[in-house]
């Protein structure tokens, strides 16, 4: 919208109802969310070392020059991206196929959506555990199926089961708002491009897709977001050997493990940086997608 | 272009639901037909079956002479025109209209001209570059109508298109859709409710209830000859009065006197098995105001005095709604079209509608002595609604021998 007409006294009034009726969910969440963060940020700005209480001192961004200078964060930030990219990429495909499955089935829908969101269900420990045993030569039956070797003493493989323990948690979470999208879709629309000649490839890609637009960005949206501080599934299966750290790994390291108040703040506020960033890059890609908007995607 | 022919064609839902049962029409290539009844009769699933949207559960379908029941809809080269409208949100008008030309792999410069004539006869060439969204519901229904007619398909089916628009726009609709399948000649399917539309558009009509069909033929057929009951009572508007009529001593006793019966009737009530009661129906424009009556008229129709309810004057003729005493007409196919219309049809001990001239000097509350054309009378059986009167297909009243 490049002209925007002065808004009528009315529309003012609504505005600030609006207003209104958020204040105390904002107010809630001011609280308990900035707090905290401000808090880190003037933490991640001294030199604050628990083991050292008493060098305690301000130093400015320092902390920040030594932690974007450092080699393990770089390698964490690209475990934690390789994560992300794949993991969210992979529950896409899966998650739209689990979808279409449960969005088709007539009989016995709610089973079938039940027992595809059991993962999701279990307890990320737990699940984590399971997979760890599984993969653990001699008692592991995943282990054994590959001649007893031990995939998570080595980089690659570790990472591979990282994936894919992730994978096999939250695929049925995406799936399930995937569904909700597809719930969007007129059955009208697919019969009429049935009609007009299309297969049931291009009824997908060139009916379903477009109209599923929102719902797909508002999935990718969460998984992203979750995957980027992948942790417990890390921390169970390698506690971050061979390489495997994430960010969010790190940061704990840091701040539990090495009681360095300062560094580890300084990684969860980079952490929080980079989240919002990729927060603000989808919210860019909704402006142009979400129904009402001036592409007129509204019914 | 090309004929359609459905044999024996049946429907059951996987739940057991029978939609459509052994339904047999031909539909000749360049026909205009409609497919009319109330809710729920089937008249979705009979055109998803020819588009190929659901599956024929028995009998045979053919298009063009060949048999298509486990085709694709894609390669029946029919083009459908939805209630919803059914636009691609996310495309242009332009794009919708292209859409199943692209699909069909034609050049970018054929996929615009044919787009572009399409659009011209539409009155769409303006709005070309706006999508659905920003359109009015007339557009819409015109960019719907625009992506059927663009490929040219061997016939169109449209699924109550103009149902979502507002009284006046569904009439100026109705003469373009009219007016386009002239042009066209392309063999057109065209389900609806509505009456008029029934009436008006097609060059034949079916009529179906329960998902089976009661009758097919052209309109004023249809209305003039109703093979029963149901289609006696769904065409037409007002709807025909029906009266309860019972046999009695060669004549039938009904609330606006003895009517008397021709021979042809008289032998058809004669056997052991033949009903003790029956309907009677007749249309509201064959009644008249007595004192408007020829001798001639007089000698072919019959006369009672009855207090009017209410009189509206349309300006062309006047509706007067008479009350009359007797026990009311009751059959299942009364039962639901009324139903269906929301409407009571149940005449006798009710009311009784009549279109008389607007010469008539009638008065609300009065008495009033009225006249009915006896040729014009349908009797029907109530335990299967057949129209005792139809001799040969013609409806000859109830003094044909
Ligand atoms: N998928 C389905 N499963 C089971 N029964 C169905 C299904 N679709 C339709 N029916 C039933 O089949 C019958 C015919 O439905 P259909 O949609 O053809 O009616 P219609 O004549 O088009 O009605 P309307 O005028 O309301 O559109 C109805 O009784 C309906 O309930
Ligand atoms: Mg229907």
């Amino acid at each position: 919208m490049s002209r925007r007409a002065p808004l009528s006294e009315n529309k003012k009034a609504e505005r600030k109802l609006g207003w209104l009726l958020c204040a105390p969910a904002a107010l809630v969440m001011v609280l308990v969310t900035a707090y905290p963060i401000i808090y880190s940020v003037w933490l991640s700005l001294q030199r604050f070392d628990l083991r050292f209480p008493d060098q305690r001192e301000f130093i400015g961004l320092e902390n920040y020059v030594t932690v974007l200078s450092n080699e393990f964060w770089w390698t964490a930030f690209g475990v934690t991206m390789l994560i992300t990219v794949v993991t969210v990429a992979v529950e896409l495909v899966l998650g739209m196929g689990l979808a279409l499955v449960m969005h088709r089935t007539l009989v016995g829908r709610g089973i079938v959506r039940t027992a595809a969101l059991i993962p999701y269900g279990i307890v990320t420990v737990v699940a984590a555990f399971s997979w760890r045993y599984a993969w653990t030569p001699g008692t592991g039956y995943l282990a054994n199926l590959f001649d007893g070797s031990a995939p998570l003493t080595e980089r690659a493989s570790s990472l591979a089961i990282i994936m894919l323990a992730e994978i096999w948690k939250t695929t049925p979470f995406m799936a399930l708002l995937l569904m909700a999208g597809l719930a969007l879709v007129p059955e009208d629309l697919l019969k009429a491009a049935s009609t007009d000649g299309a297969t049931a490839w291009q009824r997908f890609t060139k009916v379903m897709l477009p109209v599923m637009k929102p719902a797909i960005l508002v999935a990718l949206l969460f998984r992203t977001l979750d995957a980027f501080r992948v942790f417990d599934n890390i921390f169970v299966l390698t506690n971050g050997g061979n390489e495997t750290s994430s960010v969010s790994m790190l940061a704990y390291n840091n701040l539990i493990r090495g009681l360095n108040l300062g560094i580890g703040s300084t990684m969860s506020v980079l952490i929080f940086i980079t989240v919002a960033i990729i927060a603000f890059v989808f919210v860019k890609l909704f402006g142009t997608a979400a129904p009402g908007s001036d592409d007129g995607e509204r019914r | 272009m090309a004929d359609i022919v459905l044999d024996k064609v049946s429907k059951s839902f996987p739940d057991g639901t029978v939609a459509v049962q052994d339904v047999d029409l031909e539909i000749a290539d360049g026909e205009f037909v409609i497919l009319v009844g109330p809710s729920g009769c089937g008249k979705s699933t009979t055109l998803n079956m020819i588009a190929g949207l659901e599956d024929i559960s028995s009998g045979e379908l053919r298009i063009g002479g060949q048999r298509v029941n486990d085709k694709a809809p894609r390669d029946r080269d029919i083009a459908m025109v939805f209630q919803s409208y059914a636009l691609y949100p996310n495309m242009t008008v332009r794009e919708n209209m292209a859409f199943p030309l692209r699909l069909a792999k034609l050049d970018k410069a054929t996929i615009d001209q044919k787009v572009d004539e399409a659009a011209k006869v539409l009155e769409l060439t303006s709005l070309l570059d706006r999508k659905p969204a920003n359109l009015s519901g007339g557009q819409r229904q015109r960019v719907a109508m625009g992506r059927a007619i663009v490929r040219q398909p061997k016939a169109f089916l449209m699924d109550e298109p103009l149902s979502n628009l507002d009284a006046k726009l569904r009439v100026q609709m109705r003469t373009v859709v009219s007016r386009l399948q002239k042009k066209l000649g392309t063999t057109t399917v065209y389900v609806t409710h509505d009456q008029t539309e029934a009436m008006t558009l097609g060059d034949r009509v079916v009529i179906m209830r329960g998902g089976a069909i009661q009758q097919v033929g052209p309109p004023q057929e249809l209305y003039d000859h109703p093979r029963n009951l149901f289609v006696a009572g769904f065409i037409g508007s007002p709807s025909m009065n029906f009266l309860h009529a019972a046999v009695e001593d060669g004549k039938l006793r009904t609330a606006l006197g003895d009517v008397p019966i021709g021979d042809r009737i008289r032998r058809e009530l004669e056997g052991a098995d033949a009903p003790r009661e029956l309907i009677l129906g007749i249309r509201p424009e064959h009644f008249e105001d007595a004192e408007l009556i020829d001798d001639e008229a007089r000698a072919r129709g019959m006369e009672f005095t009855a207090p009017a309810d209410i009189v509206e004057s349309m300006g062309s003729d006047k509706y007067v709604y008479f009350t009359v005493e007797g026990q009311r007409a009751s059959a299942a196919e009364l039962e639901e079209l009324a139903a269906d219309a929301g409407a009571d049809f149940s005449g006798g001990g009710g009311n009784l509608v009549t279109r008389l001239s607007a010469e008539s000097p009638v008065q609300e509350g009065e008495d009033r002595r009225v006249w009915f054309n006896l040729e014009k009378i349908h009797l029907f059986d109530p335990s299967n609604g057949r129209n005792l009167t139809l001799h040969e297909g013609r409806s000859a009243g109830t003094l044909g021998d």
